[in-house]
């Protein structure tokens, strides 16, 4: 059995990701990532840049290619650290069943 | 997406030589064109931003275009093969099918497309099949009820009598499984007659009538016969036997010895009509066949367990659109990176309406009587811009985002590399089938060797790497006044050791991790010839390739045995069937890049990037000049890429690997995160302090040393070196450190040597 996900012990790493999305992070948190990252149905999450350093949005890529990627038409983030954090919550939910009503940014 | 792309017909071109361009339109029937001086590819705002310098030539103008498309998957066609369908005839192969799943795949063939009539053998949901058309309108299909397994080995035989309409079809495993049942033999007699019009022996594809070769074959065939006669199985056993049945000589119409000849595109028939084979789109050769024991792992000395040759459909060689756009190159051109810059329209959110098609402009190929050239060389690693062509592990292998740290990124050309799979992969990816691209080509769109291309694994900011990323020394080389000339892989495997002569000082890209033979050893005699290398990159001289001798811009490589492999060559297929050399790491062939640049492979990691931290060396009196004007304990903490200096790839000195006693560690880097991870080829047993945050060898050294003849070494050690240059108005200690070293290295005095 691998590590699952516990909302109670694994909370702090909530908010360092919050803070820093993108950089190094302590082992507990990239724990939780490396969870949250590993998705054996073959599906992927991507970010989908629609203006270089400007837009971005979500897209859904299948595990067969000869299905099309789905793309979100909304949210449209201004920077990959605001897409992290959407993505690091919806899967927060998914596997803790609880949400996180915090914003990136304070 | 990406509306409109384009692939030009060499990467290097001289001075009053011609380039031509292949351009496709997604929409629309018109393009504009123009040659550009290519200066900074990279959009970041933090950065420079894009630089392209206009340069007016007789290619500026208004073209015509239209969507080109490509007929991809690997074939053999043999024309000399007599129409089969007036008497009996049997088929016989060692197949080892690698997707048998996948339906209405095609063995070998004489379809004629027009007509939809012929006959045709294949395997479909894994069964073996006789398709049988005739041109009388009537039709026939039988098939085994037995699916054959995944990446085993089969014996088949399909027999067709067109007198009296028997047919036989034989599949036998090679090794059985309790309760598979994957075996099966049907007889019977059909109805129709096959047409017997000309149509050109196929394997491993089957004509279409819009012109294509489609329904392709995915796996290995071995030994493929064609015998006058309807036989069964104990025939096949004959001729497999050792010495074959000569009773049964009569009887060969072709007998197709994949084992010869493996390093060319023929596929030698054996028998005594000499139906020799030409092979299209590089299906992989030097391939073990189904009766190899292990015993022998060089397909050159034992050849006769290498009869296999692995075919797939979504191999391509040469995409072969129509040239849109030739450009003569004026004989004044300064040698430098160049590009066709192409558009179509205004780009939006959605769509991508432009792109730069690049190129190099390399010196003239034969100098002029006191001609003088800069001596400065920058050497394009077309090598391994190549062998990262259209790099898609961001679609096919699962996972890629662990590896990354954050989010995979996809802008309108990856969207358009997952909806195009036509384009071919990259080395670093998987065919359909699971096992690995071992040939990459040039003769196609590539999508990531393009400035404006922003990376999966370019690291967090600017995400550049390979093309994109070296232009950032473009950028620097351009903002500097620096003269040079711009060689590349390609020319100097073609021109060795005379390419890099007249030159003092060489400057590698970012990435120079591909060589041929030919490439190391006119590296290795220039260096110890006096040349000073100034290596600007990380992960250098790593993999060995092959260039195919007949076939211009394609190379091959075997990930063998060691090192960073996405995937994995299978035993006994380490030897590079282009020229018959053991493949994989320059490291095992006794070879590291330490002995070539002093440093050699330590670490990756694609997230953020750290800094150096000044070593005690800097201070040495053979090197103080390096830090002249950098008084900083602390080097590179910011950058493009992953904003710092070090990172994405690192080096590091390592005596024992060959690297030369007298190299001088000037700086190391520090404070790398955990996702900085120590190579695989850097440990036996894995230990549990892989990443940086834990392993004090996860580092880069900056590196200095001299040569007995002269010449010097310098080594930045990190892929993320050159993403500094530009910082602060290029005023920065990695900068500064730079030209430091550049000034020096121009200067013809000799290094001291005691």
């Amino acid at each position: 059995m691998v590590y699952r996900i516990d909302p109670d012990k694994d909370r702090p790493y909530v908010e360092e990701f919050r803070r820093c999305p993108i950089g190094a992070h302590s082992p507990g948190l990239m724990r939780v990532l490396t969870v949250m990252r590993n998705d054996p149905s073959g599906h992927q999450v991507i970010l989908v840049c629609r203006k270089p350093f400007a837009e971005w949005v979500l897209g859904h890529m299948p595990p067969d290619r000869a299905d099309p990627i789905v793309l979100e038409q909304a949210p449209v983030f201004t920077s990959r650290e605001a897409a992290e954090w959407e993505v690091f919550c919806r899967r927060w939910r998914a596997l803790t069943g609880e949400s996180i009503n915090q914003p990136l940014h304070d | 997406m990406l509306k409109i792309t384009g692939y030009p017909d060499r990467y290097s071109v001289a001075p009053g030589e011609t380039i031509a361009f292949k351009i496709s339109l997604e929409e629309g029937d018109r393009f504009d064109a123009r040659i550009v001086r290519v200066v900074h590819g990279d959009c970041n705002p933090a950065g420079p931003g894009l630089k392209f310098r206009h340069v007016p030539s007789n290619a500026d103008g208004s073209y015509l275009g239209r969507a080109q498309r490509i007929d991809a998957g690997s074939f053999m066609r043999a024309d000399t093969v007599p129409p089969l369908g007036t008497t009996a005839f049997t088929f016989f192969a060692v197949i080892w099918p690698t997707l048998p799943a996948r339906a209405d795949q095609t063995l070998a063939c004489q379809w004629n497309p027009r007509s939809n009539t012929g006959w045709r053998v294949g395997v479909d949901a894994g069964r073996l099949f006789l398709a049988v058309a005739g041109a009388d309108g009537t039709a026939a299909l039988v098939m085994t009820d037995a699916a054959m397994q995944r990446r085993q080995w089969y014996r088949i035989l399909v027999a067709l009598d067109p007198a009296t309409g028997r047919y036989r079809i034989d599949q036998q495993p090679i090794r059985h499984y309790a309760h598979v049942v994957d075996s099966a033999l049907l007889d019977g007699t059909l109805a129709v007659r096959p047409d017997t019009s000309a149509a050109p022996f196929v394997l491993a594809g089957c004509p279409s009538a819009d012109g294509r070769m489609d329904r392709h074959f995915d796996g290995k065939i071995d030994g493929p016969m064609l015998l006058a006669g309807l036989h069964d199985r104990s025939v096949h056993d004959r001729l497999l036997g050792v010495p074959a049945a000569d009773d049964l000589a009569g009887a060969i119409i072709a007998r197709w010895d994949f084992a010869r000849l493996p390093d060319t595109i023929i596929a030698v028939d054996i028998g005594p009509s000499r139906h020799h084979g030409t092979l299209v789109h590089l299906p992989a050769r030097g391939m073990k066949g189904w009766n190899w024991t292990g015993e022998e792992h060089d397909f050159k000395r034992k050849p006769e367990h290498y009869g296999a040759i692995h075919f797939h459909h979504d191999d391509l060689y040469d995409a072969g659109w129509d040239t849109s756009v030739v450009f003569t190159v004026p004989v004044d051109l300064p040698s430098g990176p160049y590009a066709l810059h192409v558009s179509a329209g205004p780009s939006d959110e959605t769509a991508t309406r432009e792109d730069y098609i690049a190129f190099f402009v390399r010196p003239p190929r034969a100098r002029k009587p006191g001609e003088t050239r800069p001596p400065l060389a920058l050497l394009a690693p077309t090598a391994a811009y190549m062998a990262y062509a259209n790099h898609g592990e961001h679609i096919t292998a699962r996972g890629a985002e662990l590896q990354m740290g954050r989010l995979l990124t996809f802008g309108h050309a990856d969207l358009y590399l997952y909806a195009h799979p036509e384009l071919g992969g990259s080395l670093y990816d998987t065919h359909a089938d699971g096992s690995g691209v071992c040939y990459s080509s040039r003769l196609r769109p590539v999508l990531n060797f393009s400035p404006r291309y922003h990376s999966w694994l370019g690291g967090h900011g600017s995400a550049l790497y390979q093309y994109n990323a070296d232009t950032h020394l473009f950028d620097w080389l351009d903002h500097q006044g620096i003269a040079y000339d711009l060689i590349t892989d390609e020319d100097l495997h073609e021109q060795g050791y005379d390419l890099l002569a007249p030159y003092r000082v060489v400057m590698t890209g970012t990435h120079p991790e591909y060589h041929s033979t030919s490439m190391w050893d006119a590296m290795k005699a220039w260096i110890d010839r006096g040349g000073r290398l100034m290596y600007m990159g990380g992960n250098g001289w790593y993999w060995r390739i092959a260039f195919h001798s007949e076939l211009p811009g394609v190379i091959e490589l075997r990930r063998a045995e060691d090192g960073i492999r996405t995937w994995i060559a299978e035993p006994g297929e380490y030897y590079q069937s282009f020229n018959g050399e053991y493949g994989g790491l320059w490291r095992r062939v006794g070879r590291p890049p330490n002995m070539m640049c002093g440093v050699g492979f330590i670490a990756q990691g694609f997230d953020i990037s750290s800094y150096y931290r000044r070593a005690p060396d800097a201070d040495n009196p053979r090197a103080a000049w390096i830090f002249a004007g950098v008084a900083d304990q602390i080097i590179g903490d910011f950058g493009l890429i992953g904003g710092g200096a070090a990172g994405i790839e690192l080096d590091c000195l390592s005596p024992d690997l060959g690297a030369p006693p007298n190299m001088l560690r000037l700086a190391s880097s520090e404070g790398h995160s955990p996702m900085m991870i120590l190579v695989n080829e850097e440990f036996g047993v894995v230990p549990p302090n892989l990443g940086g945050d834990l392993n004090p060898r996860v580092r880069a050294d900056l590196a200095f040393g001299e040569t007995p003849s002269g010449g010097a070494l310098f080594a930045t050690s990190s892929i993320a070196w050159c993403g500094s240059l530009s910082h602060n108005g290029y005023e920065n200690n990695v900068s500064r450190i730079t030209w430091n070293v550049l000034q020096r290295f121009l200067d013809p005095a000799p290094f001291p040597v005691r």
